[in-house]
């Protein structure tokens, strides 16, 4: 084959196809609905005419992300039973949003949290405070989206580099939202839902009717204290040395929980000494990180700045909440589905945990089809190349929703009113072309550094930002009438800021160890490791800084409120009427008037 | 553009009316709120104190594993569908209550 395809070398034709047609129909799609939308408003909440079964499908499409997606299934098979608090409390935080959040802030007729923000507080200074989380959360959000893009398309083009897949992929999807816009992509993503479900759950059916059931599938792993397992008569090979044994990885407290303590016991020489450090040590510090994993979890899918966003394409705020319900049952359903991949992956595809980077467990939902290709031929290779259109689905979706999120944040909220406020409609459209270039170009530019760390993992942490950020700020908004816009300022970038810096040490002191040429680039965070082996507690409230960031960002916001108490915003109980009456009560008022009308006047 | 005039605007701007509906609305979802705080948080508290019993096998899964991977979605479920019937229902008692 000619030089410049060389990489398309050993390229199964069906994945490809798949593959091939998912992005170009996506593209499609957008491009279509680039002719439809015209005005500013039409693309930056869809003109608010969308109804509750396709709000809730886009929704649901936009959440499940690469980490749903491949993420939870590597993480399962990597680390087990703690691995499942991702996806449940992926779907258990819309909950928090449906009782607190959701019908109150789609009444009060503001587009994004930093227009709820302005309207609240009658702070533009606010305002500008207020939209710098949107992109900490979204570019912390998009490198596993991008790590994701990197690990498919090297499963898919064996011969391309992993960086090659990210900047491939960031290109395409940056181009199709800078022509699309939000309108383009509410349709694109309600498809990808049910694309995303079809190709997540039809392998898994396949799968469990040739090699076994998810209960046999986990009954061969032998519990603590059973002498054999369960079940014995599913096929399973033999564990690699870097696997996790079974009974730590299917009980509560396992690899993922207990390394700061592990990594602190291994470095005691006396081997007493280490058992009673371990024995001391290890539960209380998991039961920690788990109630801290889950409270960034549970909190931050309530202050996420692309899913707030699309509430506000619903009519009123009852059609928010029952959106809110069909949400939870859409991406509830799905979640059944990953963790299946990933106790089927420890038992058939156990030599992906050695592999390192793209080429490890984060790629199981990938390879474990391919496993049928070699016993049914082309059945199993279709069966891959839906898998990896689901793939495509997940992290196309997502980044693209993010992308909107964020080039909305620099073009509608930096541009429009910070820098140019005299700027026309047009002036304002080009410019939200040119943002989105610029986001999707720093986004791949990241997404390159984090091929060593784990998907969901990282998603775990963008979610503990919005956690410690726009959660307290949304939350104690609605519900707490004493709130000043320094209190609310005051939580929120304590908190937020706090979470980010701890979350980023984690990442760099990781990347550190990397064997490959992320360990040379990061070399210089190799002490931290040092530091946190010998208070391995610091490194558990880096890792999951949510269990201190929330209760730190809230208690700041009650503080400051108290002491400037003064300062409480005009007009407080109409906007508190506005919040939480029923719109029957013709209270209902578009508080941003100028984005009410569309910027395209 | 100015909203249109509300029905009733002294029964509905009056701080009583504000009160009730802030505090109907907020303690009802306290009470959603209590019951799935108290199954999420103490399914680690069950895991940490009461291992055994957990790693019961049904059918193959620990009973910890059937109850966090597989029954904890429709728990959800059954909260959510529980609190927009009567959320709903609250609102339309106070449209009521305010255009009588």
């Amino acid at each position: 084959m000619i030089t410049p395809l060389a990489f398309l070398n050993g390229v199964d034709p069906w994945i490809f196809t798949f593959s091939l047609v998912t992005v170009v129909v996506t593209i499609g799609m957008g491009i279509w609905s680039a002719r439809t939308s015209k005005t500013a408003s039409d693309f930056f909440v869809a003109g608010r005419s969308v109804s509750v079964g396709w709000n809730a499908s886009a929704i649901s499409g936009e959440y499940l992300s690469a980490a749903s997606f491949m993420g939870i299934a590597g993480m399962v098979m990597s680390s087990g039973y703690d691995a499942l608090w991702y996806p449940v409390c992926y779907a258990c935080g819309y909950l928090f949003l449906l009782l607190f959040i959701a019908g109150p802030l789609r009444r009060f007729g503001a587009y994004t949290i930093p227009d709820f923000a302005e309207g609240r507080y009658d702070s533009p200074v606010f305002r500008k405070i207020a939209v710098v989380f949107v992109l900490f959360i979204g570019f912390f959000y998009t490198m596993p989206q991008m790590k994701a893009a990197g690990t498919t398309l090297a499963y898919i083009f064996p011969g391309m580099p992993y960086w090659g897949g990210v900047v491939l992929v960031g290109a395409v999807i940056t181009l199709n939202v800078a022509l699309g816009g939000m309108k383009g992509i509410t349709l694109v993503q309600a498809v990808q839902y049910w694309v995303k479900l079809f190709a997540i759950s039809a392998p898994v059916f396949v799968l469990m009717a040739v090699f076994g059931f998810y209960n046999g599938q986990l009954g061969a792993n032998t519990a603590p204290g059973e002498a054999a397992p369960a079940v014995q008569s599913v096929e399973r090979k033999p564990l690699v040395p870097k696997a996790p044994k079974d009974a730590s990885w299917i009980a509560p407290f396992g690899p993922l929980t207990t390394k700061a303590v592990n990594a602190a016991a291994a470095t005691i020489k006396d081997d007493a000494a280490r058992k009673a450090y371990l024995e001391e040590h290890q539960r209380p510090y998991s039961l920690l990180y788990t109630y801290s994993l889950i409270m960034a979890l549970v909190c931050g899918t309530a202050g996420l700045p692309h899913i707030l966003v699309r509430f506000y394409t619903n009519p009123d705020g009852a059609a928010a909440k029952r959106t809110t319900m069909w949400v939870m049952i859409l991406i509830g359903v799905f979640y059944v589905f990953p963790p299946i991949f990933g106790v089927i992956g420890r038992n058939l595809t156990p030599d992906l945990y050695s592999g390192i980077g793209a080429k490890g467990t984060d790629k199981v939902v990938l390879e474990l089809p391919t496993l049928l290709a070699a016993k049914f031929g082309v059945l199993g290779s279709i069966l891959s190349g839906i898998t990896c259109a689901g793939a495509f689905a997940a992290f196309m979706s997502t980044f693209s929703g993010l992308l909107v999120s964020m080039t909305g944040a620099l073009a509608h909220d930096v541009y429009g009113r910070m820098i140019r406020p005299e700027a026309t409609a047009a002036q304002r459209m080009s410019m939200f072309k040119w943002c989105a270039i610029l986001v999707g170009g720093i986004a791949v530019i990241l997404g390159c550094f984090v091929e060593p760390l784990e998907i969901a993992f990282m998603v775990g942490q963008a979610f503990a930002i919005a956690a410690a950020s726009y959660f307290p700020l949304l939350f104690m908004s609605v519900w707490w009438r004493g709130m000043t816009m320094k209190g609310a300022a005051a939580g929120m970038l304590t908190g937020g800021l706090g979470a980010l810096v701890a979350a980023a040490l984690t990442n760099v002191a990781t990347l550190s160890l990397d064997p490959g040429p992320m360990g040379k680039v990061f070399a210089g965070f190799k002490p931290m490791n040092i530091f946190w082996a010998a208070h391995p507690l610091l490194r558990i409230l880096c890792e999951q800084p949510a269990i201190w960031a929330v209760p730190l960002s809230i208690g700041l916001m009650v503080v400051v409120s108290k002491l400037t108490a003064g300062q409480v915003p005009g007009n407080l109980r109409k906007k508190m009427l506005v919040l939480h009456a029923p719109e029957q009560l013709g209270l209902k008022q578009e508080y941003i008037q100028d984005q009410a009308g569309g910027a395209g006047h | 553009m100015p909203p249109p005039p509300p029905p009733h605007e002294d029964v509905v701007h009056s701080e009583p009316f504000l009160r009730s509906l802030m505090r109907r609305q907020l303690s009802l979802s306290i009470a959603c709120a209590v019951t799935f705080l108290v199954v999420l948080l103490g399914l680690p508290l069950l895991n940490y104190f009461a291992a055994d019993l957990m790693a019961t096998r049904v059918a193959g899964f620990t009973l910890s594993w059937l109850v966090l991977g597989v029954l904890f979605f429709p728990f959800i479920w059954i909260i959510s569908w529980v609190f927009i019937r009567r959320s709903i229902a609250l609102e339309e008692d106070e449209v009521k209550s305010v255009k009588r």
